[in-house]
């Protein structure tokens, strides 16, 4: 076992600003990532569903019309 | 029997084929990169001992090795799929390269910060304008590059056309990041793990690094999927395929 206590595990040996400054960040970068991504596919689904939508109702309205 | 094995490995290139098999496969790779992680975190932090030289700041190698290795990776793939799209004038490559910038960007920038929070307390300084790190910080500055260049463009095919060209030309460059510690005198050490000679490192420092290079993989591969996704719909919408794919959606909700 490498460390003694927690606060031994968080000081990562006076290192703890560099190492969890990396990991942090990084896991930080890789959660941002991934609710963009997510949210870009809600958006897109959104706004194409719509697009659809107005479509088909405006093909609608020209048969009526006919 | 020939032209029947070429169909099918083609077949997966049509994007109304590819955007359900990717909706399927994303969730077991974004489980596997979970599941990488937890073991290689597990691995680095309290299985693999202490650095004899460098004490415990070295623990940013499970980080920097394997975010460094996958920000080459994904340019270089960028640049197979940018060459296949302009060989074989296929919709989905170019797409497929759009996704992976992101991510690539991504990992090229975490190599650069955690070598930067290694470098201080290690070297002294949190940048140097050394052959490695400079070469690194021009492929964060292709990735962006890429995606400005892809952005800008209004018209699709001319903005694959010009994401291509940029790709394919950038990937000059990462054999230049790899070898510049040897073609240079450079401040950053030589590589740690090569395929000709044996690891410079304990055998648990080392597979805690694979099992993170793994996890980096899945996860790679996970969000390009996904974000793939939503290129494919945008890019595909006006096709027959994509508006039953939107009124399944729509019924669901």
């Amino acid at each position: 076992m490498n460390w003694q206590s927690m606060s031994d595990f968080w000081s990562m040996g006076g290192a703890g600003f560099f190492v969890w400054g990396s990991y942090g960040v990084t896991f930080a970068l890789i959660a941002l990532e991934l609710v963009v991504v997510l949210r870009r596919r809600k958006q897109v689904v959104h706004r194409l569903q719509r697009l659809r939508q107005a479509m088909k109702a405006s093909a609608r309205r020209k048969e009526i019309q006919e | 029997m020939e032209s029947g094995q070429r169909f099918s490995l083609f077949r997966y290139a049509a994007p109304n084929v590819f955007y359900p098999l990717a909706g399927r496969l994303a969730p077991w790779f974004a489980a596997a990169a979970v599941g990488f992680t937890l073991i290689g975190l597990y691995l680095g932090f309290f299985v693999a001992p202490t650095d004899a030289v460098q004490g415990e700041v070295y623990r940013v190698i499970f980080i920097h090795v394997p975010a460094a290795w996958m920000s080459m990776f994904i340019y270089l793939i960028m640049a197979f799929w940018s060459a296949i799209g302009v060989v074989f004038n296929t919709r989905l490559s170019a797409m497929m390269t759009q996704a992976l910038a992101p991510t690539g960007a991504m990992f090229c920038f975490v190599a650069l910060w955690t070598g930067a929070l290694w470098g201080r307390p290690t070297w002294g300084a949190y940048w140097v304008w050394d052959a490695r790190l400079t070469s690194q910080l021009l492929l964060l500055f292709l990735y962006f590059g890429f995606m400005a260049l892809t952005r800008a463009i209004e018209d699709p095919r001319r903005a694959d056309k010009a994401g291509a060209i940029l790709a394919l030309v950038g990937a000059v460059n990462v054999p230049i990041i790899y070898f510049s510690v040897k073609w240079w005198n450079t401040l950053h050490q030589g590589a740690s793990v090569s395929l000709t000679k044996a690891p410079s490192m304990a055998t648990t420092m080392l597979m805690a690094m694979l099992v993170m290079a793994l996890a980096s993989w899945a996860y790679t591969i996970a969000v390009v999927l996904w974000r793939v996704r939503s290129l494919i719909l945008e890019r595909e919408r006006h096709t027959d395929w994509v508006g039953e794919v939107l009124d399944a959606k729509g019924a669901q909700a």
